[in-house]
């Protein structure tokens, strides 16, 4: 089992590239642990700004940066950064058009036991709402190197979703196909088609596993960027199967669901189910739990899957 | 040198045709703010159009971005655009000259228009100038009624953590906001004792003399270790009797008698600044 989360893949791209691209900052809202920056900090204290717990001047901080040429990444837990400094999001980064990457670290129900002032369960609906904002949860950390590695080479606004975790590696260092802006297909089937994000692509894709000893074959895609969505790759996995499952640690509104199910409904016409969190403060527990508890692991998918296919 | 008063009336007298003919705007706070980007633009700034792409030129964010006709009426004068094509235009459907700085426009670097942003914009774009040992002073404007939104304090508090003295924040301080006098909607003062707290030096002149606010600026450039606050005390609709102090002005559109009456104001205003 991987013992490193996405959050350290972050700093780990950063503190190596920064040794080459002396206009990284990295800026933190008194989260320099939590988003497993203290490394970046420590070793490069000239590229780290502390702007203590304030998340509306960290953004507004990062855009003002930005528009000066650096490249600023703000990692803030995502609940806080979603919703306490979203108007910074939409008007300094998003309208104004900087170069700026937020991090939302720690989110979902990271934060299990915590409540629900700590969850996260809106950001892709809030984020993905904003014009020229765009919304990504890579699902394990080679993937979310390659991300970083793609987003320090353009010049728009971000919103980056981490789960506070490890996670399950989904690919390796040698094998991690990544282009931009473009879902990646872990597997191929003819009946049900999984779309799924951030940390639910894992137990997707052992979904399809528990799929296959039933006969049933899947496709499943990883869509960490959910905004923009990869519509071609939606409506090619929907048209060669029976129905769509879509799974996000995530409100049942706005998310990659609601988008999956637009796209779907106008361009191939299938039955989709979308697996989420409730519309509702989740029950306490750990991340594992709490997934448990609402079916989002690899039985619960398999289970929805495979009714969709006998129906 | 340019008679920068007679200048700033005749500005206004653009604000006056613009917010006429588009029919809206923020015609008190565009009044009381003249006298200050007047003095940025054409004696402390080196910002033009033939410097944008200057990583060493000054930055500026207007932060209350409603006072925006003024803005363009100084950035027309400057040479961004042409003032017939903004008075004609401003505000109309489709146009590019829309109710707030957009940066889509020459010489606007950040867009604004939601209160409580521009200070802490400049703060990373101050922070950008320490990083990369650049000597260019970044400025903001705020307006007074501003000052309740909480993001401008956390604002306040970086700034002196950091002593940005390459940073100077100017607050439009004429008493008046939309629903009457600040010190009753939420009371402000003292500004001089609030901004000092935070670690910055505070100067506070007449914000409608242009050579006290020159002066400031100047002082505000020689002080190290910490950033300045500018309280440039305005007249809220300064230029006409017709619309001075009076916080129903917030956003009037003058009527064709009133309209008159300012533009004969502000001609006799300006006129009496060219002889002085």
């Amino acid at each position: 089992m991987n013992k490193i989360p996405n959050r350290q893949a972050i700093c780990e791209v950063l503190m190596e590239n920064v040794k080459t691209d002396k206009d990284i900052v990295v800026l933190c809202s008194d989260s320099r642990g939590s988003a497993s920056m203290t490394p970046f900090a420590d070793t490069y204290p000239d590229h780290f700004v502390e702007v203590g717990i304030a998340e509306q001047n960290l953004v507004s901080i990062s855009a003002g940066l930005a528009k000066c040429g650096k490249k600023p990444f703000a990692a803030s837990p995502a609940c806080f950064l979603s919703t306490r400094s979203y108007e910074q999001a939409k008007v300094d980064c998003a309208y104004s058009n900087t170069n700026v990457t937020l991090i939302g670290i720690s989110g979902g129900i990271s934060y299990g036991a915590l409540g629900m002032s700590h969850h996260s369960a809106q950001d892709i609906a809030a984020m993905s709402a904003i014009p020229n904002m765009r919304v990504y949860l890579p699902s394990d950390r080679h993937q979310t190197k390659k991300l970083i590695e793609a987003l320090l080479k353009d010049e728009k606004p971000a919103y980056i979703r981490v789960g506070r975790n490890p996670v399950e590696d989904i690919y390796t260092e040698e094998d991690c196909p990544f282009v931009m802006d473009r879902a990646t297909v872990l597997c191929e089937g003819t009946d049900v088609a999984i779309v799924a994000c951030g940390e639910m692509v894992k137990p997707a894709f052992d979904a399809a596993g528990l799929l296959k000893e039933q006969g049933i074959s899947a496709t499943v895609l990883d869509m960490y960027c959910v905004k923009p969505l990869d519509k071609e790759a939606v409506v090619k996995a929907a048209a060669n199967a029976k129905a769509v499952v879509t799974v996000e640690e995530h409100a049942p509104f706005g998310g990659l669901g609601s988008m999956v199910s637009q796209v779907v409904g106008s361009e191939c016409p299938k039955k989709v189910v979308n697996l989420a969190l409730p519309d509702a403060p989740v029950i306490t527990g750990t991340s594992k739990e709490v997934f448990d508890y609402y079916g989002l692991n690899a039985e619960g998918i398999a289970k929805t899957a495979a009714g969709l296919v006998q129906e | 040198m340019e008679n920068l008063k007679a200048l700033s009336f005749e500005l206004r007298k653009n604000v006056v045709r613009m917010i006429k003919e588009g029919k809206g705007g923020h015609i008190g706070g565009d009044m009381s703010v003249m006298d200050t980007l007047v003095t940025l633009y054409f004696r402390q700034m080196n910002i033009s159009p033939d410097n944008m792409d200057d990583p060493d030129r000054d930055r500026f964010v207007l932060s209350k971005g409603h006072s925006v006709e003024a803005y363009y009426a100084v950035l027309a004068a400057k040479g961004f655009f042409p003032i017939e094509e903004v008075i004609e235009k401003f505000s109309k459907f489709g146009s590019k000259y829309i109710g707030h700085p957009n940066n889509k426009l020459p010489g606007i670097e950040m867009n604004s228009g939601s209160l409580g942003h521009g200070l802490p914009v400049c703060i990373g774009m101050a922070l950008a100038g320490k990083m990369d040992k650049r000597d260019y002073r970044v400025y903001t404007v705020m307006g007074d009624g501003e000052l309740a939104e909480g993001s401008v304090w956390e604002g306040a508090m970086a700034a002196g953590h950091y002593k940005l003295d390459n940073l100077c924040a100017v607050i439009d301080r004429n008493r008046l906001q939309i629903s009457g006098c600040t010190e009753d909607v939420m009371a402000h003062d003292s500004q001089e004792e609030r901004w000092k707290s935070f670690g910055w030096h505070v100067i506070s002149v007449n914000g409608n003399e242009i050579d006290e606010l020159d002066a400031a600026f100047n002082e505000a450039k020689a002080t190290k270790g910490k950033p300045t606050l500018v309280l440039a005390n305005t007249t809220k609709g300064f230029g006409s009797p017709v619309m001075e102090n009076k916080a129903g002005w917030h956003h009037h559109v003058p009527s064709e008698e009133e309209y008159a009456q300012i533009m004969a104001d502000l001609d006799a205003r300006r006129e009496a600044a060219l002889h002085e």
